[in-house]
């Protein structure tokens, strides 16, 4: 039986035979490893697919498409006088200064020309034409060159972004609205600036005007009250379990629940918001005080799991320490463990807020979708949020609209990075090794 | 009416803490002993007696003023005589009447007296408010101040007090998930009182519109929820199949043969992925991927949808990646590097190691790590909201438009809530379905991690 054994094996096992399998051996352990390093490689390429799409989509938001007009500031037709007060300058006609100033646009329009021609630019034509005004009033019947904001659809095909050889139907520009685009083009009266209404204004039905302040500043008032709520619990929270709670049930139910919270899906903390803290407490519906604290009460979890790092993480021999010297336990912890925890914590609360400054389905579910075209000012003023604005400009099916989606993303991604640098400093500057 | 009373607060807070240490330092005077605790303790006692009664009119008032009034403006109407009138609507007139928003101009005499009698309630209340927080500190700190003897010993009481405080904290995440509980419960009784539960879970056709008129023929609601169920798995099934094998093996690589600077590098780079908000991978779904699973649906003679599971399910895999290639590194890593040698020792080249030894020993954990990313990919919200369908079809073909449980209570709640129509009420129902789901999911990985954690330690 022996001897059957060794004649198998000195046939299975001839020395060629080992070598090739020792061949198919290593060439199985170069693939697997080549498997490994593709997974990788296709990571590294989505990341770097997925920035490239958004900035190259985005970037030309920053600018806007501008017309110079030739805009007579007429006494006549403002109707004022060079010693009206800033109220009734304020009041003055500059509509029909505008009118007269699209009218002669080009020479030799018609009057359907001058329709078309008017809807190629933008709708509050007027109000920059009375601001220039308001900051050199001097100009009083005089005519001046002022370049005006487009129109979406004007900007739009000047970026490059609209296609022209396609049927008239199709396009939002017709034939004769090409021919002044193309005349604007050649007396290089049509170019692109600095797109300051981007970071000047609210959200507006019009894609040229509308811009990220308002949401941006909506989205600050809701990660303040993330922020004042979050970081305090949190750090109590953290203490409590860290160093008074005692070992029994409720402790290991307060630890399972938190474990468990940072895993549930985030809409689910929008359904609490919409059903506790707007139907039951009556909190004003799509304010940044219930989008923060909806957010505070789900970003709490990843802001206590990083204080109780960092609190574990202070040597016990200064608490020991103090406690020798005769300091309460309050004021060892207090004194001495918090202080030296604080940058650790510091560090969890901002990743904390750099999660709830992405976060959109819970603010969707407490109503900060809504359309606010103005500026917040408070806690408790209906507002936008940066993610929402992006997801309601995803879903406008205007094409001006999908270029500030895109920039809107790259400034979102551009304060994600911000803040995680800034935790990183924090977190090498002043965290102590022991 | 916010940063008045905070101002307020603080005055008072601070006056209660200057009075309570000039206060015990003349009572130890007089009687000539030291005061058991430092002054500032004292002092510290008087602040959280001055504060507490100050913060319980504050919430107090935030929470039922609004109800108080409302009703009292609308005790005027008369809700059975007139029947077409809405109590929600007709206060939000009386109130923008009331603030100048619209104008008076046009609207009916009650509304007008009611905006006047709703103004002098709330000018009332807003006196009142002040008044009370004021009688109520100045009340806290007159009773507190009896105490203020140097025997008291109140460096002992405030500690307590900041315990009990610190308690508070660590149950907000109690409380949390018993709202979570209830506001899901409460809200979805409420829906199963009108739509059977089985027709709920069971039913396999959604139609989440009841008619407006009474026997409308052929419009008539149905809530049938498998097709919403069968869309979320086919996402699902997509995504994991996108993220299990891309993320597994980068784990593989950066553990077991990434050199020291290669996975300094790709790690931070995979955490910017998973940094980077949902809502972002779902623009990219919406204008990159999708237009691309259409044309490469018609290169293979499939009518794709543009907005396909495929499209929504593949971004979502590209979301939950450095998820599972973060987790499963953790697990291999905490394999013990005895087995590792053990297993080289014995000639094994390294991917034989990693395939008979390393992972059979992190399967438990790259099992809860893939039941994570599981419960990830169901209630992940804004890539299927802006990338999936909303129709509600049964299928299992991958080009098709489906539709998600989170879709839906997304499409049910934006736009008019009414909370006696079984539609808005649909989402709670789904929203409950949702949270059992991923809390049973969740609870389960944490579970095997766990275990596999206590094995290797």
């Amino acid at each position: 039986m022996l001897k059957n054994i060794e004649n198998d094996m000195s046939n299975q096992y001839s020395h060629e035979k080992i070598i090739q399998l020792r061949k198919k051996r290593s060439a199985a352990d170069r693939r697997f490893k080549t498997y490994g390093l593709i997974a990788t490689l296709m990571g590294m390429a989505i990341l770097f697919f997925l920035l490239f799409t958004i900035f190259s989509k985005g970037y030309s938001s920053f600018q806007k498409s501008v017309i110079e007009l030739e805009v007579s500031y007429d006494q006549e037709t403002l109707k004022i006088t060079s010693d009206s007060t800033y109220e009734e300058q304020v009041k003055a006609k500059f509509f029909r200064v505008k009118k007269n100033a699209i009218a002669k646009a080009l020479p030799d329009l018609s009057k359907k020309d001058i329709k078309l021609i008017n809807k190629m630019f933008s709708i509050n034509v007027d109000k920059e034409i009375k601001e220039y005004f308001l900051n050199n009033p001097n100009i009083l019947n005089t005519t001046q060159k002022i370049f005006v904001t487009a129109h979406s659809d004007v900007d739009q095909l000047l970026k490059g972004n609209a296609r022209r050889n396609i049927e008239e139907k199709k396009r939002k520009l017709n034939d004769r609205q090409l021919e002044f685009f193309d005349e604007f083009v050649s007396s290089g009266r049509l170019k692109t600036k600095f797109n300051n209404f981007f970071f000047k204004n609210a959200d507006s039905r019009h894609p040229e005007l509308a811009g990220i302040a308002g949401s941006f500043v909506g989205s600050l008032f809701t990660l303040m009250t993330v922020f004042l709520l979050a970081f305090p619990i949190g750090i109590g929270a953290s203490i409590y379990l860290e160093e008074f709670a005692p070992k029994n049930k409720f402790t290991e139910l307060i630890e399972v629940n938190i474990a468990n919270l940072a895993a549930v899906p985030s809409i689910v903390f929008g359904l609490l918001g919409l059903g506790i803290l707007l139907n039951v407490f009556g909190f004003p519906r799509s304010t940044p005080l219930v989008g923060g604290t909806v957010l505070a009460l789900m970003t709490l979890p990843t802001i206590i799991i990083a204080c109780r790092a960092s609190l574990k993480a202070v040597p016990p021999s200064i608490k020991e320490g103090a406690l020798a010297m005769g300091a309460s336990k309050m004021q060892a912890v207090f004194h001495h463990q918090v202080p030296l925890a604080l940058p650790g914590t510091l560090t969890g609360t901002i990743i904390g807020l750099a999660q709830a400054l992405g976060e959109t389905a819970p603010l969707i579910m407490i109503g900060m979708i809504a359309f606010i075209p103005n500026i917040p000012t408070g806690f408790t003023e209906p507002s936008a949020a940066l993610p929402v604005q992006i997801y309601l400009w995803v879903e406008s099916s205007e094409r001006g609209f999908q270029e500030k989606t895109a920039a809107a993303i790259v400034m979102i991604l551009i304060f994600l990075f911000l803040m995680n640098a800034l935790a990183v400093f924090l977190r090498s500057k002043f965290e102590r090794k022991w | 009416m916010f940063y008045w009373s905070l101002i307020i607060i603080v005055l008072g807070i601070y006056s209660a803490y200057i009075f309570g240490k000039s206060r015990i330092k003349s009572n130890a005077k007089q009687l000539d002993i030291k005061t058991v605790s430092l002054p500032t303790y004292y002092a510290q006692y008087m602040m959280v007696w001055c504060l507490l009664p100050a913060l319980i009119v504050y919430f107090g008032w935030i929470i039922f003023e609004n109800q108080i009034i409302q009703n009292l403006v609308l005790a005027n109407f008369d809700f059975e005589l007139n029947p077409t009138l809405n109590p929600g609507l007709l206060i939000a007139e009386i109130k923008n009447v009331a603030s100048n928003i619209s104008f008076a101009e046009g609207k009916s005499i009650e509304i007008f007296n009611a905006a006047e009698h709703y103004s002098s309630l709330k000018f009332t209340s807003t006196v009142a408010f002040y008044l009370s927080i004021l009688i109520f500190m100045i009340l806290g700190v007159m009773i507190a101040s009896r105490k203020l003897q140097p025997t008291f010993r109140a460096q002992k009481s405030i500690e307590n007090y900041i315990k009990y405080f610190l308690f508070f904290c660590s149950t907000v995440a109690v409380l949390t998930t018993v709202g979570i509980v209830f506001s899901l419960l409460f809200e979805s009784l409420r829906f199963f009182s009108e739509v059977s539960i089985f027709e709920f879970l069971f039913g396999t056709k959604w139609y989440p519109y009841i008619p407006i008129r009474e026997g409308q023929s052929g419009s008539q609601g149905s809530f049938g929820a498998i097709p919403i169920f069968a869309g979320t798995f086919l996402i699902m099934i997509v995504a994991m199949s996108v993220a299990t094998p891309i993320g597994l093996f980068t784990a593989i690589y950066l553990s077991e043969y990434a050199s020291p600077k290669i996975r300094s590098i790709v790690k931070p780079l995979l955490e910017i992925l998973a940094g980077v908000p949902t809502i972002v991978y779902g623009f990219f779904a919406f204008v990159t991927v999708a237009p691309f699973v259409k044309t490469f649906g018609q290169s293979l003679g499939i009518d794709a949808s543009p907005t396909s599971a495929l499209a929504a399910g593949l971004v979502m895999g590209i979301m939950i990646i450095p998820f599972i290639s973060s987790l499963s590194d953790d697990v291999i890593n905490s394999v013990p590097q005895s087995l590792r040698e053990g297993s080289l020792g014995v000639g094994a080249n390294k991917a034989e190691t990693i395939k008979k030894v390393i992972l059979p020993a992190a399967l438990p954990g790259i099992v809860g790590a893939f039941l994570l990313g599981v419960s990830r990919a169901i209630g992940e919200t804004m890539i299927v909201v802006v990338a999936a369908g909303t129709a509600p079809n049964l299928t299992a073909n991958p080009f098709e438009n489906v539709t998600t449980v989170t879709v839906q209570i997304v499409i049910a709640l934006i736009g008019d809530q009414e909370f006696d129509d079984p539609r808005t009420l649909s989402a709670f129902a789904l929203g409950l379905v949702l949270f059992v789901i991923t809390l049973i999911l969740n609870i389960f990985a944490l579970r095997i991690v766990k275990k596999y954690r206590e094995r290797y330690e």
